[in-house]
């Protein structure tokens, strides 16, 4: 579970300072979905890299079943990354040099799991969003798609605790986000993660049971009952 | 992992491995080929040294310049008293280029000095023999003046011209016969003139052979003059054996024929006898070569001494322009290039990293740590390295083959004949090199040694570190939350 209090982030550029985050309280219970809404440089990505233990808060606290992320060292908090949660990125992010199979497996690296048992996981990670002919693509010989599943296979592979998703369709053209999302939605029910998808997808926003709004830092959270 | 991403990353991206490899390769060819170079100068100019002195001679002592000794050499060769046409010889055995000599006393002065090994005494003469055919000259021309028989002159006649009277016809041929003669010490012959050279046929003098007949003959004088061993040579009026046959050791040698000590001692037209004119000198150690000669000129009265370095200083021609070329301006510009490389392969592999920001990123974001992403960027860093120590090599090698190939031939030449102030007198083997050999020619080789392949792959895993270390900083700077914002 999510527990956010008072978190400001402020970017200090120059003179300049910039509240991304202007003192957002926020609580995600575990297995519940967060759709996050808003106008661009809204403060979207700041939550989500906080949340996902990539940065910390100015002040505030963010915790995560009781941990406050902000007070663990680099080595904690990276291993809190590798084991707990799964990111997903608007532009993929996989490593261009690796095929399907062996991005996947760069999840596994930091547990600690053997060769073998990466490779199996990994090939039953990408059979799972429906990639299973693709294992040994690069993934410059992949569409849009098929890579941002690879990229979901990666998130997945590890069984984290949270998914956190920065506009996973961003990149994508109309048909394929409806199947990414899809694809998303279905994980997440299935595998009862801790979700969070910011998008600026409307469609997806009015159907999302939790929706966030960021405005200037400034986050407000509309409840809505379940149909 | 570490392997298969590293193997990926050198395998699909290639072109930028190569870069930086090749950027390194050239430092470390370079570096090769230099030393190669230089230790190929350093054995040509060993080259040069020991046909000058003898293999295993640290230094030579002569006596100290005196200019109240010597003078012209005078010689009574002429045509007979009575006027008629003659022909004169004279054979002289006279000190070579000059009447310093060292009483044969401080051969064992030099041997007891501190840090000397052994200490040989040797003489070098010159046999000149002189033979003239004398014509008278005759008046002839002017107005009947009456014909008066006037001397010719070595070189031929005088005339004085204004339709006066004219000698005409007289004249000498003279036939000037030279060759030098060294007289060694049979008993050591590991030390001095003769170590230079070796036996290519017949034997050298035993060690009883102090006063014997017998001479070797330097095999190129032994060509020119049809001599072989078995023959026999005279030398004022003795006749020599020739025992053998002695090549030095790259066509230099020190002396025509060579005698036993004692005999070139009492053969000598100057009051040689118990007199030496160079003494060889082997160190114990070449590290003490300095002070056993500071000893030896503190210790020995009226002793020159003279080290293979005085020497190799003095050493002019294209072989010491060369030399100092390969081991200064090659040195420099080797760790210049090097450095270069090292630089150049630093901020490559940052670049590269600074393009892999987002990868990179990104596998933090998975919960690599630092210490991993800067491991991969060290590995490939590494790797490069050695790929550029490869290719290096093989540049190296390859300059190194050509410059062998080509084999460019260096002559040096020693002493004061082209450098030395007008009037210097001349000593030791400077001497003898001024009068017989002034210039040895020898071919440049380029000698690719293990450990300058061992060198070579040092530098190339150093250069691949520090190009890692480079690369890594950078990498482990890098904030996650930083790289993902980055757009590409
Ligand atoms: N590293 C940074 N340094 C300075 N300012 C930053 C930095 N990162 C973000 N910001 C600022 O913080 C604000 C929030 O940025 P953020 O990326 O969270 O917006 P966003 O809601 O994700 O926008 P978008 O929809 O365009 O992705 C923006 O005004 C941005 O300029
Ligand atoms: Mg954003």
């Amino acid at each position: 579970m999510y527990q956010l209090t008072g978190v400001t982030k402020r970017y200090q550029r120059g003179k300049e300072a910039i509240d991304a985050l202007a003192g957002v309280d926020l609580t995600i219970a575990d297995g519940d979905q967060l759709v996050v809404r808003g106008p661009t440089g809204g403060g979207k990505s700041t939550l989500l890299q906080l949340l996902g233990g990539l940065d910390r808060a100015t002040s505030g606290t963010v915790s995560l079943d009781g941990t406050d992320l902000g007070g663990l060292s680099e080595a904690a908090l990276t291993r809190v990354r590798a084991a707990t949660i799964g990111f997903v990125f608007q532009s993929f992010n996989l490593i261009p040099t690796l095929s399907a199979q062996e991005n996947v497996e760069t999840a596994l690296a930091p547990l600690g799991v053997k060769a073998a048992e990466r490779a199996r996981r990994a090939a039953e990670a990408l059979e799972s969003v429906g990639l299973a002919e693709r294992l040994t693509h690069l993934p410059g010989e992949l569409s849009g798609g098929q890579q941002q599943r690879v990229a979901i296979a990666r998130a997945l592979v590890k069984q984290p605790k949270v998914l956190l998703a920065d506009e996973p369709t961003g990149n994508l053209d109309e048909d394929t986000r409806d199947d990414i999302v899809g694809l998303l939605e279905g994980l997440w029910k299935e595998l009862g993660l801790t979700y969070v998808l910011v998008t600026h997808d409307s469609s997806i926003a009015k159907r999302a049971p939790r929706l966030a709004v960021i405005r200037k830092g400034r986050l407000k959270v509309t409840e809505r009952e379940a149909a | 992992m570490f392997l298969t991403y590293l193997r990926r990353e050198l395998r699909r991206r290639r072109k930028a491995a190569l870069v930086v490899a090749l950027g390194l390769a050239l430092g470390i060819g370079l570096v090769i080929t230099v030393s190669s170079v230089a230790a190929g100068m350093r054995d040509a100019q060993d080259e040069v040294l020991h046909s000058l002195y003898g293999v295993g001679t640290d230094l030579t002592v002569s006596k100290e310049a005196d200019e109240s000794d010597g003078g012209p050499q005078t010689f009574r060769i002429g045509p007979g008293e009575d006027g008629e046409d003659s022909t004169e010889t004279d054979d002289r055995l006279m000190p070579l280029g000059g009447f310093q000599h060292l009483d044969a006393s401080a051969v064992d002065d030099v041997a007891a000095q501190d840090g000397v090994d052994t200490a040989v005494g040797a003489l070098a003469l010159n046999d000149i023999e002189f033979k003239g055919d004398f014509r008278q000259g005759r008046i002839a021309g002017g107005a009947g003046g009456q014909a008066a028989p006037g001397q010719g002159g070595p070189g031929g006649g005088a005339g004085d011209g204004e339709g006066g009277p004219r000698i005409e016809g007289g004249g000498a041929d003279i036939d000037v016969d030279s060759f030098t003669v060294t007289g060694v010490d049979v008993t050591r012959q590991d030390v001095g003139p003769l170590s230079s050279s070796r036996i290519s046929d017949g034997a050298t003098f035993g060690k009883n052979d102090t006063d014997a007949l017998k001479a070797v003959v330097d095999s190129a004088y032994a060509k020119d003059e049809g001599l072989k061993t078995g023959d026999k040579i005279t030398i004022k009026g003795k006749k020599f054996e020739v025992v053998g046959i002695a090549t030095a050791d790259t066509g230099a040698a020190t002396a025509n024929v060579y005698i036993p000590l004692q005999r070139a001692q009492q053969l000598s037209d100057a009051d040689l006898e118990d007199k030496v004119s160079t003494i060889y000198v082997k160190a114990d150690s070449s590290e003490d070569i300095p002070a056993v000669k500071d000893a030896i000129d503190e210790n020995v009265a009226g002793a020159s001494v003279t080290s293979a370095s005085d020497l190799a200083e003095q050493v002019s021609g294209n072989l010491s322009t060369a030399s100092n070329l390969a081991t200064n301006i090659g040195r420099w510009l080797s760790v210049v290039v090097l450095v270069a490389a090292f630089l150049l392969a630093g901020l490559l592999t940052m670049s590269a990293v600074g393009r892999r920001v987002r990868e990179f990123g990104t596998l933090k974001a998975l919960g690599w740590r630092s210490g991993r992403v800067v491991r991969q960027v060290m590995g490939e860093a590494f790797v490069n390295g050695i790929l550029g120590g490869v290719l290096g090599i093989a540049l190296g090698i390859a300059g190194a083959y050509v410059v062998t190939a080509v084999a460019p031939t260096l002559d040096a030449s020693v002493g004061p004949a082209s450098d030395a102030p007008e009037g210097a007198v001349l000593r030791g083997p400077q001497k003898m090199l001024d009068e017989a050999t002034t210039s040895v020619e020898v071919a440049l080789q380029a000698p690719v040694t293990l450990s300058v392949i061992a060198l070579a792959v040092a530098l190339a895993a150093a250069g691949g570190l520090i190009a890692g270390c480079f690369g890594g900083w950078r990498a482990a700077r890098l904030r996650p939350a930083d790289a993902l914002r980055r757009v590409e």
